[in-house]
């Protein structure tokens, strides 16, 4: 038996599990509201656009580098999708794939930064995040994209399970955690972007590609993040010039949370996912007991700073 | 001195590597033996570990050249004496920490499921790694319970162990050690030593670096000497003695007055 122990998940993973099941049980007894379907199901509408985008910045924190850029990376791509569709009059599913297109693109920019001309990713994703965000505002002209066609706002649309109403949405990005962690767990390049973020020069030695994955891993979150995009429009029914605002924090606090390591390496896309509910419940939680929303914002930034600091105890450099 | 050229399998003659004004590498020869451990001693700027890397790729030498099995190489990096079937074990040991003792071994060479699944998603064969990571380590005798436990959890030995594994596991040739005992107490001193010995009882021949000459001594089969950016002698350990061979390393003594039978 006793050989096994090692299998069993640390603390360190199980802490953001039992992090939600407290959170959830407090609020189950303020608020008779808090335990019903449609009430999961509204958490879960909640967290879709961010949900999504922090699986993009798990691949990048788990490289040992961080992501500031994905929300303007995700507004500039609900911009491209709707203003395509709309201005242009592209079919929707061919301006989808130019959104998908754009954001992968920068991504491959944030990623051609770090490898090649070998800037810390805090650097070169605080560029490109304003970079971005100027060609945003001057793209759309500061306007909001209206009049979208209905394909484009499939991902809104819900389907009844017994009481409770489910967007696509919601299962679309339950499909993408389920699938990256297959990848992660499963695959030769998921195991890679481990190893990369480990031990970098480890990881060349053996004859990996390292600058190959990075840019890769960049390339796919901003995949990610057109995906993202494709959720926001879907779910406000607009392109809105102004979203994505706090996504970069929002993601980062949710893959914190969920136990992955700032120092790369170490961390899951199930802890993200948790990580992400931790505070879609938080923020629902506090609103059913009336609890005004700067409060929320101060809970969350005690919660960072908690799980950074575990991570700071747990991880430091020997 | 060494006449014996059918069973040698890598040598190198005349190498130079220059940095700048410093000269490291001024003419060096080397050869290895097959089959053999083949100590590398060296004072500090001797031009010992520029020749190592020299003859594990990591650094390109300005001139000289190089035969392996005979046949001339030119290694542009690490990888391509990989590919030679030369595999090097860093000072640093080079292993993700966080993943596991199997993940380590197969890191870069994973072993992809067979049909699709591999072929087009890369999927790996965890189990079939992990049951080759136990041979491979029962082999070389390492006593590691569990190939999944991360190499994190063990001692300094264990991870020397790791990676010597790794690099015999896919070595067709050459395994280089660079120092592999420094940072380990007696006992697993004595565990790698031992290690070594197995490696090449398996018939992979071994480049030892190291500054310990009781382990050396210990092991070696013949002593490379380097002095001043050259190889002044090699010797052999079984007539000659620790003090001897330290004086003709800083230069103290002449090689050329050493007993013909201390030459190996």
């Amino acid at each position: 038996m006793k050989h096994h122990l090692h299998r069993l998940p640390s603390l360190a993973s199980l802490g953001p599990c039992i992090a939600l099941l407290v959170a959830g049980s407090f609020f189950a007894t303020q608020s008779e509201h808090f335990l019903s379907g449609q009430n999961f199901s509204l958490i879960l509408q909640q967290v879709m656009v961010v949900g999504v985008i922090a699986i993009g910045q798990t691949l990048i924190i788990l490289t040992a580098g961080i992501d500031l850029s994905c929300g303007m990376a995700m507004a500039l791509g609900s911009i491209v999708i709707t203003k395509f569709a709309v201005d242009f009059g592209l079919h929707p599913y061919l301006a989808v794939v130019c959104g998908l297109l754009v954001c992968t693109l920068i991504g491959m920019l944030n990623g051609a930064l770090v490898t090649k001309i070998k800037l810390p990713p805090f650097i070169v994703t605080l560029g490109t995040m304003n970079i971005v965000f100027a060609i945003t505002q001057l793209y759309s002209g500061a306007q909001t994209v209206t009049d979208l066609p209905d394909a484009l706002q499939f991902f809104g649309n819900t389907f009844r399970l017994g009481q409770t109403s489910i967007t696509y949405g919601t299962l679309l990005m339950l499909a993408l955690y389920l699938l990256i962690w297959f990848f992660l767990r499963n695959t030769a390049p998921g195991r890679h972007i481990y190893a990369v973020g480990n031990n970098r020069e480890a990881a060349r030695l053996t004859g990996i590609a390292t600058d190959r994955v990075l840019i890769k891993v960049y390339m796919l979150a901003g995949l990610l993040y057109g995906v993202a995009a494709l959720l926001s429009v879907a779910r406000m029914g607009v392109g809105d010039p102004q979203s994505g605002q706090t996504e970069n924090l929002d993601s980062i606090t949710a893959v914190v949370l969920g136990g992955t390591s700032l120092f790369g390496g170490r961390g899951t896309v199930t802890g993200t996912l948790i990580g992400v509910l931790i505070v879609g419940v938080f923020r629902n939680g506090l609103t059913l007991m009336g609890v005004p929303s700067v409060f929320q914002v101060l809970v969350t930034g005690i919660l960072v700073i908690l799980a950074v600091a575990t991570d700071q105890f747990t991880h430091k450099k020997a | 001195m060494t006449a014996q050229t059918s069973d040698t399998i890598f040598q190198a003659h005349d190498l130079v590597k220059r940095y700048g004004n410093v000269t490291a590498l001024d003419g060096a020869d080397f050869e290895l033996r097959a089959g053999e451990i083949l100590a590398v001693i060296g004072d500090n700027g001797a031009g010992k570990s520029s020749l190592i890397k020299a003859l594990s790729g990591a650094v390109i030498p300005d001139s000289g050249r190089m035969l392996l099995d005979g046949k001339p190489v030119h290694f542009h990096s690490p990888i391509d004496a990989r590919l030679h079937g030369i595999e090097t074990v860093y000072q640093d040991l080079a292993v993700a920490p966080a993943m596991t003792i199997a993940e380590n071994l197969f890191l870069g060479r994973e072993i992809l499921q067979a049909g699709l699944l591999g072929k087009y998603f890369k999927v790996i064969d965890k189990k079939k790694m992990l049951s080759e990571a136990i041979r491979h380590m029962q082999d070389l005798k390492i006593g590691i319970r569990s190939m999944s436990q991360a190499v994190e959890t063990l001692s300094g030995g264990q991870r020397q162990g790791v990676a010597v594994a790794r690099s015999t596991a896919f070595a067709k040739h050459v395994v280089i050690l660079d120092e592999p005992t420094a940072a380990l107490g007696v006992k697993e001193g004595n565990m790698v030593l031992e290690l070594i010995r197995r490696v090449r009882d398996r018939g992979l021949s071994v480049i030892l670096i190291s500054h310990n000459m009781p382990h050396v001594f210990e092991i070696a089969d013949r002593i490379h000497i380097q002095r001043l950016g050259k190889r002044v002698a090699v010797v052999n350990p079984k007539n000659i003695s620790m003090s001897d061979t330290v004086a003709i390393m800083t230069g103290a003594k002449n090689p050329e007055d050493l007993p013909a039978d201390a030459h190996a």
